[in-house]
């Protein structure tokens, strides 16, 4: 098939560069992945050619003379309603190649964030509210099952708890890192984040991409994962994790497996992932061994065997239509964590219609899961962990006092690192070293400085969060948690109010 | 006795004041002292909600669930008659002795009447305990009974309680003419009310009594935990979820009062670091398990039990409490005037600390009366 000489496609974006400021000393030649800049000896100029800039603002954040800016590349087509510049373009790109549409990061659609219309509480006069700086103000968290009552033994002195309980992760604060393979993300990328994970007292999950030897000092703050396509799986990956979790499904694309593609599996990656250097690491749309809540069970089960009941399970879904029935069968199947991913979940890569138009705002599957296993009787007997394009420390907030135990974060711990949200996970080419395995791009990310910024950021959070709490009269963080009498809506239906069991603004 | 709050009104908050007197010989003395002691804090209460509890008033029908109905209706009266016979055997009724005080204009019919669980209904609900049953009568009541309300369902004890001054309210009711070994009390505050009867403190459920005097940040969690456990809150008062926290850890789950405390107001993680191993196990697993039953922010409580009264402060103390004792007698009150009016010259006097329940135990079983 012959090749148009030149693509239907515009370009994204355009690069500006200012010739009085520009000294030509090619950083930006350099730095761009995507060969945007080119240095004209002869002439001695750098020129740039936009067609291929994705709009990462690699070369304007570190030319030394802010000659470069990149500007929205607006052609005007004429408007129309149904036919918007976006649409047009994907048409022209499949017309183009004939595939799939692929998308980097989350769900990129102006769809409601139900964060932004739920309101916090705060203490007036009849109840104080609390000074985090001079009280305590607890974050503490235990993930894991939870029997309904403890068993003390009362004679003698002082009572005796006779209860075993299950294992748990404890958690300094009550957010985590979500799953990012080594694979999709850097090795400097991965290790920042565990290394963050364990300064913080919290988790990491490994993604399922296995867990490189160069992690495994990091195994008590990592949840590895077990997914469909069981790379890096053996028994030492499960022993040497805190936790793991059965991976079924992902916000950003229910349903479908995943794809590493081959230029990405380089030896390191190879090794971990227990796969040939430069094949295709594939996973299957469902496990293999998974075609009911049954074999569920099985696989949690031989899980708790092969780690000797020491470790919580975790499983985690995409927030799809019957959600709270499907959690509710995970709890039953086991589950000492259940994990909810919404629809705005983060990926390296996945099919863009599937991304944009499968699955459900976490918010309700978060308020539709909790009440659901409150009518069971069975919320104690599995944490409730959610994910899916988390941004601040008020949608933590809001989500804690919705029902959640804890919160996954990936994209705003990826852009704590340097990440623009150019969304083009899925090229390899990442000019911030992220996600990418090019050895040229990756050394740009240095893991002792992404350590640092991902603690700064959880530390911020956990001190904004005890910020909200002390207003709202709590200095514990279990007194948030489903506590739904500090939450109220603007602008959401009868029936939006109904299925998040909140009360609106002014009731 | 008016209107009760809906669902979604927003949940009932007051300021008040409380008391608790009793004797731990079982000593039993009548109801002026704690009459007086409520009445000089005249200033934490606004005329809106005053009530008492008493234990040991009730020596003659000791073996009995007193249940204390109030009813906007002959009509209500009957319905609520037949749901309780379904379950229970009435030994004796007759409305609750009254005195006509000036301040009130309207009052609901107040009926008591000497209940046990029938052998059909234990035959059926044979997983249930009699004081499982009884729950379940009193919640079946209070929720489908339009204008009838159980307000009390306690053994040999009972709950007074009113729209009014806390004084009027026990001059209304004769507790001068009734003999207890312990007594509890509450002035109410409240910054919005409806002004039922019902909504008056203490809330009472089998022999637990509660007064409080607070507002808990937690309530929406608490409230959610308990229905985990079948408790439906109705009341939407903080008194309520308290006495179904104090029912559902002590009585159902058999948790001593020192770890049901624990859970309720349970130390920092900071102090069970420090704790010894045993006990930072202990501290760990009901913090973990029992998340839902803390209860967070100001409070100070009085609970009333057939063996004893715990007086019980917030873990930061954002609320007053002051108690006492003299001879076999402890005093709990929010204030020291109130324990001076009827001890002036206490052996002990202390505020309480933040989180740490103060107990009064029965030594034996009540002794016959006894002057007060």
């Amino acid at each position: 098939m012959s090749q148009l000489r030149k693509w239907l496609v515009e370009p994204d974006f355009i690069v500006v560069r200012d010739p009085e400021r520009c000294i030509q000393c090619q950083v930006c030649v350099r730095q761009c992945a995507n060969d945007v800049h080119e240095y004209d000896s002869d002439e001695d100029v750098v020129l740039s050619d936009s067609s291929d800039c994705v709009g990462c603002h690699r070369c304007a954040t570190l030319c030394p003379t802010n000659a470069v800016s990149i500007k929205r590349a607006e052609l005007e087509f004429r408007p129309h309603g149904n036919w918007e510049a976006a649409v047009l373009r994907n048409l022209y790109r499949q017309a183009e190649t004939g595939g799939v549409l692929l998308a980097g990061m989350g769900n990129d659609q102006p769809a409601p964030v139900y964060w932004d219309r739920l309101l916090l509480n705060a203490s007036q006069v009849t109840n104080p509210s609390i000074d985090p700086l001079r009280e305590p103000m607890e974050l503490v968290t235990y993930l894991g099952r939870k029997p309904d009552m403890l068993e003390i033994e009362a004679r003698g002195v002082s009572p005796r708890l006779t209860t075993t309980l299950a294992p748990q992760l404890e958690l300094r604060v009550p957010v985590m890192f979500s799953a990012m393979s080594y694979g999709s993300i850097s090795y400097h990328a991965s290790i920042a984040l565990a290394r963050a994970a364990a300064a913080a007292g919290t988790f990491a999950n490994s993604g399922e991409g296995g867990l490189h030897e160069g992690l495994r000092e990091y195994g008590d703050h990592m949840i590895v994962q077990v997914a469909s396509g069981r790379f890096g799986v053996d028994v030492d990956y499960l022993n040497v994790a805190a936790a793991v979790e059965i991976k079924i499904g992902q916000g950003a694309k229910p349903g479908i497996g995943g794809h590493l593609p081959g230029e990405k599996v380089d030896a390191g990656v190879s090794a971990t992932r227990m796969i040939p250097e430069g094949t295709d690491a594939l996973s299957p749309a469902p496990h293999h061994d998974i075609y009911s809540i049954e074999d569920l069970r099985q696989l949690v089960f031989a899980i708790k065997e092969a780690t000797g009941y020491a470790k919580p399970v975790a499983v985690k879904i995409a927030a799809v239509h019957n959600i709270s029935a499907i959690a509710s069968g995970a709890v039953r199947a086991g589950a000492d964590i259940v994990v909810i991913d919404g629809f705005r979940g983060g990926t390296g890569a996945a099919p863009m219609m599937i991304r944009n138009n499968v699955g459900l705002p976490i918010e309700f599957a978060l308020a539709a899961v909790d009440s659901r296993l409150r009518e069971e009787g069975i919320r104690n007997q599995a944490s409730l962990v959610v994910a899916g394009g988390f941004r601040s420390s008020a949608d933590v907030v809001k989500a804690i006092a919705l029902g959640a135990d804890a919160v996954y974060i990936a994209t705003a711990a990826l852009v704590a690192m340097g990440c623009h949200l150019c969304q083009k996970c899925y090229t390899g080419k990442c000019n911030w070293g992220i996600a990418t395995q090019d050895p040229y791009l990756t050394k740009r990310l240095n893991p002792n400085i992404a350590t640092r910024r991902l603690v700064n950021l959880l530390n911020a959070w956990a001190h904004e969060i005890t910020e909200m709490m002390g207003g709202m009269g709590i200095n514990a963080v279990e007194s948030l948690r489903g506590n739904r009498e500090h939450l109220r809506g603007v602008g959401l239906t009868d029936r939006e109010l109904r299925i998040l069991e909140i009360k609106a603004a002014g009731e | 006795m008016n209107q009760r709050p809906g669902p979604m009104r927003q949940k009932d908050i007051s300021s008040c004041a409380i008391v608790g007197v009793m004797s731990e010989a079982g000593r039993r003395f009548d109801g002026t002292a704690i009459m007086r002691a409520i009445a000089i804090m005249r200033d934490r209460s606004n005329g809106l909600g005053g009530g008492f509890a008493a234990y040991g008033i009730y020596p003659e029908h000791r073996d009995h669930y007193a249940f204390h109905i109030m009813c906007e209706s002959i009509d209500a009266q009957r319905n609520a008659e037949q749901l309780v016979s379904r379950r229970c055997t009435v030994h004796h009724d007759e409305p609750i002795p009254i005195r006509q005080v000036e301040a009130f204009h309207t009052r609901p019919l107040l009926h008591r009447y000497f209940v046990s669980v029938t052998a059909e209904a234990r035959e059926r609900n044979y997983g249930l305990s009699d004081d499982d049953i009884i729950v379940r009568v009193v919640m079946d009541v209070n929720a489908s009974v339009d204008g009838a309300f159980v307000f009390s369902s306690g053994r040999n004890m009972g709950v007074f309680k009113g729209v009014g001054y806390p004084e009027e309210i026990g001059e209304f009711f004769r507790l001068d003419e009734y003999e207890a070994y312990t007594w509890i009390a509450h002035g109410r505050f409240p910054t919005n009310t409806t002004g039922w009867w019902g909504g008056a403190h203490p809330f009472g459920l089998l022999d637990w009594a509660v007064v409080h005097n607070g507002e808990i940040s937690s309530y929406g969690i608490n409230r959610r935990y308990l229905a985990n456990f079948g408790y439906h809150c109705t009341l939407q008062t903080d008194t309520e979820v308290i006495t179904y926290l104090f029912d559902l850890l002590m009585r159902k789950h058999n948790l001593p009062l020192e770890v049901a405390c624990m859970a309720m107001a349970p130390p920092f993680w900071s102090q069970i670091d420090r704790m010894p191993a045993d006990r930072q196990r202990l501290a760990r697993a009901v913090r973990s398990v029992y998340g839902g039953a803390l209860l967070n922010g100001p409070f100070s409580v009085v609970v009333g039990r057939a063996r004893g009264m715990i007086g019980f402060n917030d873990r930061i103390k954002l609320r007053p409490m002051v108690a006492a004792r003299r001879d076999d007698v402890l005093y709990i009150a929010s204030e020291e005037a109130a324990i001076r009016e009827i001890c002036p010259e206490p052996t002990e006097l202390w505020h309480a600390e933040g989180g740490v329940p103060i107990v009064g135990e029965l030594r034996d079983e009540p002794v016959a009366e006894v002057a007060g």
